[in-house]
């Protein structure tokens, strides 16, 4: 009975064991950027990020149709674009990065809806707008694998001044010059992730299986480490969960993958080891020492 | 004679043995305002000395010349045979992200980083080194602690654990003792003897001046322009402390072009 529910929809059809090894990839990569885009206080950069992968995506669409390399190379070029010219104008003007990263991403939006439209149909830009998990073909499982293993042999090279930027930046510069360097090499690994995760999940959704595991790992960790394995788990069994959800109950995937991950962090933000509602109310009597 | 020019006009030269640092006619400042203006003079190897001035003295401008966060309006700081990176500096107001999830330990390992690097490995012995490091500030316990629950005086003591394992000939502490209770400031002061005896060069900016007197054989006292040097019985004298709390704050925003640059 169990064994119908929770594993036989995956045996019995490719397109779901499709579906979940490239969640499962995503939530690989996605899950230590969404933990430092949190940390360094840029959980709206992802989100703005992803949106503003859509023209890119789209002007490649409107080249040569729904081709897998057109909209990748269209999104990540789209993506370092305004990742740079935010950093640039927040430095150039008294514009703060957010607000200058909240005017592109609205423009972009907009911008690559009408591109959309103006060649596919309201299908094409629904799957442009939340993807489409359960049609992953070989080349997009392998674009999205090859994305986590750039991210995790990425990261681990730049972690330390990574962390170190977060914590201490001042003596970050006053021991190395590596700050700046690995500041880029994240910022490009958040795009890669966006733009593998914006083939699943679309560009509406993509940032949800970055930044929900992250923030339900805040409620169980104090250690960054646990932070990270967390927020990959959750990220896992959200992708798991959901796509049992959408197969249960007939939902659209995506949607149901990201549904599940809110229903995480709605338990965690409750009943969260650290900093949870119940835990805050009712935190015990206080101790000897 | 100058063998290497480091960034924002570092001179590195290798002939005065006795410098650590030389200041030759150095003027720094914001928007072509000088908070330090025409400073002369040599800290020598292995000095113990105070920066003392009122505040907008142009204590914590200087530091950040000498490491470089702050490229100078005329003239140049001499850094004799080390380079901008060997310098361990302590800003008054550190950007630390104290809600970051890190802990002691981990913290103090990053004072390593000029041996460990990007990628360098934290061996058996370094291990140890930062444990001594962690007693030497009597931390001992505190390694697993997050340091979101520390408090300002064990955060200035994880500061100071990192600084020692630094390991640096030339240390700047730009008022490590402000807000910092009597024990601890007597605990981190005998490290600060403790790099003296070592023959560390070590400049403090300061304010306590029975602190200064009682512990620093020698004392800048900065008030923009360079009020007095030398021996600190010297320099803190009421009329040199006079002079010094005359002289204005505020930036003249209408100032001329300074005549002794020209």
């Amino acid at each position: 009975m169990l064994y119908d529910r929770l594993i036989s929809p995956f045996i019995e059809f490719e397109f779901m064991r499709r579906a979940l090894v490239g969640t499962f990839a995503l939530a690989l990569g996605a899950g230590p950027i969404g933990v430092f885009l949190m940390l360094r206080r840029m959980s709206l950069v992802g989100d703005a990020m992803a949106h503003a992968i859509l023209p890119g995506a789209a002007i490649g669409f409107l080249l040569s149709g729904l081709s897998l390399f057109a909209m990748t190379a269209g999104g990540l070029v789209a993506g370092f674009v305004i990742a740079l010219a935010a950093g640039l104008i927040a430095r150039t003007t008294e514009l703060k990065e957010d607000a200058s990263l909240a005017a592109f991403f609205l423009i972009s939006l907009a911008i690559g809806v009408i591109i959309v439209s103006v060649k596919g149909t309201n299908i094409d830009l629904l799957h442009f707008l939340f993807g489409t998990v359960l049609a992953l073909d070989d080349q997009t499982l392998v674009l999205i694998a090859a994305n986590a293993s750039i991210t995790l042999v990425a990261l681990a090279l730049i972690y330390r001044p990574l962390v170190l930027e977060c914590v201490d930046p001042g003596y970050l510069r006053s021991v190395s010059r590596a700050g700046g360097p690995a500041h880029i090499a994240f910022l490009a690994l958040v795009v890669i992730n966006l733009v593998g995760g914006f083939h699943a999940l679309g560009t509406l959704l993509a940032v949800g299986i970055m930044m929900l595991p992250a923030v339900i790992a805040r409620f169980w960790a104090r250690d960054i480490t646990a932070m990270i394995a967390i927020a990959t788990a959750s990220g896992i069994v959200s992708g798991w969960a959901g796509l049992l959800l959408s197969y249960h109950a007939g939902l659209p995937s995506g949607p149901a993958i990201i549904l599940v991950a809110g229903l995480l962090y709605a338990v965690s933000l409750l009943f969260g080891r650290v900093g949870g509602l119940v835990r805050r109310a009712f935190p015990g009597r206080h101790l000897e020492a | 004679m100058p063998v290497g020019r480091g960034p924002l006009g570092h001179v590195v030269t290798g002939l005065e043995m006795t410098a650590a640092l030389r200041f030759r006619d150095l003027t720094l400042g914001y928007d072509r305002h000088p908070a330090v203006h025409h400073l002369d003079g040599a800290v020598e190897r292995g000095a113990l000395v105070a920066v003392c001035g009122p505040n907008g003295a142009g204590k914590s401008t200087l530091f950040k010349g000498v490491v470089g966060l702050l490229a100078p309006l005329s003239g140049a700081i001499e850094l004799n045979a080390c380079r901008v990176h060997d310098i361990a500096y302590l800003p008054q107001i550190a950007e630390i992200d104290r809600s970051f999830p890190i802990n002691v330990y981990d913290m103090v390992a990053m004072g390593l980083w000029r041996r460990a690097g990007l990628f360098g490995g934290i061996g058996r012995g370094q291990r140890a080194q930062i444990h001594d490091a962690i007693a030497a500030v009597g931390l001992r316990g505190f390694e697993q602690r997050p340091i979101s629950t520390l408090s300002g005086g064990q955060m200035q003591r994880v500061l100071f654990a990192r600084l020692l394992l630094q390991d640096a000939s030339v240390i700047l502490l730009d008022e490590p003792f402000n807000a910092i209770d009597v024990k601890t400031t007597a605990d981190l002061l005998d490290i600060v003897r403790r790099w003296h005896g070592e023959q560390r060069t070590v400049m403090a900016a300061l304010h306590d001046l029975d602190l200064i007197r009682a512990n620093f054989p020698e004392a800048l006292l900065l008030a923009r322009e360079p009020v007095a040097r030398g021996r600190t019985a010297d320099v803190l004298t009421p009329e040199n402390l006079l002079k010094a709390r005359r002289m204005c704050e505020a930036f003249d925003r209408d100032a001329a072009e300074c005549v002794q640059a020209a």
